[in-house]
């Protein structure tokens, strides 16, 4: 399954990107997603346990990815 | 209810108190987040804030359910911007209709501290030397 994961902020600017291609096997979940984008992390900025949203909604990292999701990684929030 | 992420044009302070003024409620709480021109000594000259959009206004508007229900008002308003944002100008605006203070006072406080936790938005300071930064939840 291939991801168009998302980044935002912070993120987006370490990896010079609004979004990146992860390819991961089927039956991957959350967790797999963070480790292959750690991998590609040029700065070291991703932390070992990322928030994350799966469909607009946080996901833990046991959450199982399908097909089609959309995939979001979200630096520490900072509204208001 | 209604809760709207605001890509650049001002907020409405004085519309948004009025829209949820209702004859049944005897109180209105309003909270206005401002940018300020100094954060840890630094001096600011105006803050970008960037959104996850379709996930904030989710977030936004699970929030603004959640605090009708918890604190019995149907009266609420969440307008937040994105974009930059000029000093003194409003980033947030939270205003909530009651029939009593303390249950209008006690949401408008919840609401921010939620949306402070919960919703993806983020802020990019600029600073008068020229640089920026992104700055993290205490900011």
């Amino acid at each position: 399954m291939t991801f168009d994961v998302l980044l935002f902020a912070s993120y987006a600017d370490a990896f010079g990107a609004r979004s990146i291609l992860v390819t991961v096997p089927a039956g991957s979940r959350v967790a797999d997603i963070v480790r292959v984008l750690r991998g590609l992390d040029p700065d070291g900025a991703l932390p070992e346990r990322p928030l994350v949203a799966v469909n607009h909604r946080y996901a833990k990292g046991d959450q199982e990815l399908h097909e089609g999701d959309e995939i979001a990684v979200i630096p520490p929030v900072a509204g208001g | 209810m209604r809760t709207e992420i605001v890509h650049s044009r001002p907020l409405d302070v004085a519309a948004i108190a009025a829209e949820v003024t209702a004859p049944e409620n005897g109180a209105v709480s309003l909270f206005v987040g401002t940018v300020r021109n100094t954060n840890q000594g630094r001096p600011v000259t105006a803050i970008e804030y960037s959104a996850y959009s379709e996930m904030a206004e989710r977030e936004l508007r699970e929030i603004a359910r959640e605090a009708c229900a918890q604190f019995a008002t149907e009266h609420v308003v969440i307008e937040h911007r994105t974009g930059y944002v000029a000093l003194a100008e409003a980033s947030v605006v939270i205003a909530v209709a009651s029939p009593h203070r303390l249950a209008a006072m006690d949401a408008s406080r919840w609401i921010i501290e939620q949306l402070k936790q919960r919703v993806p938005i983020w802020k990019c300071e600029h600073y008068a030397d020229g640089t920026r930064e992104w700055v993290g939840q205490a900011g």
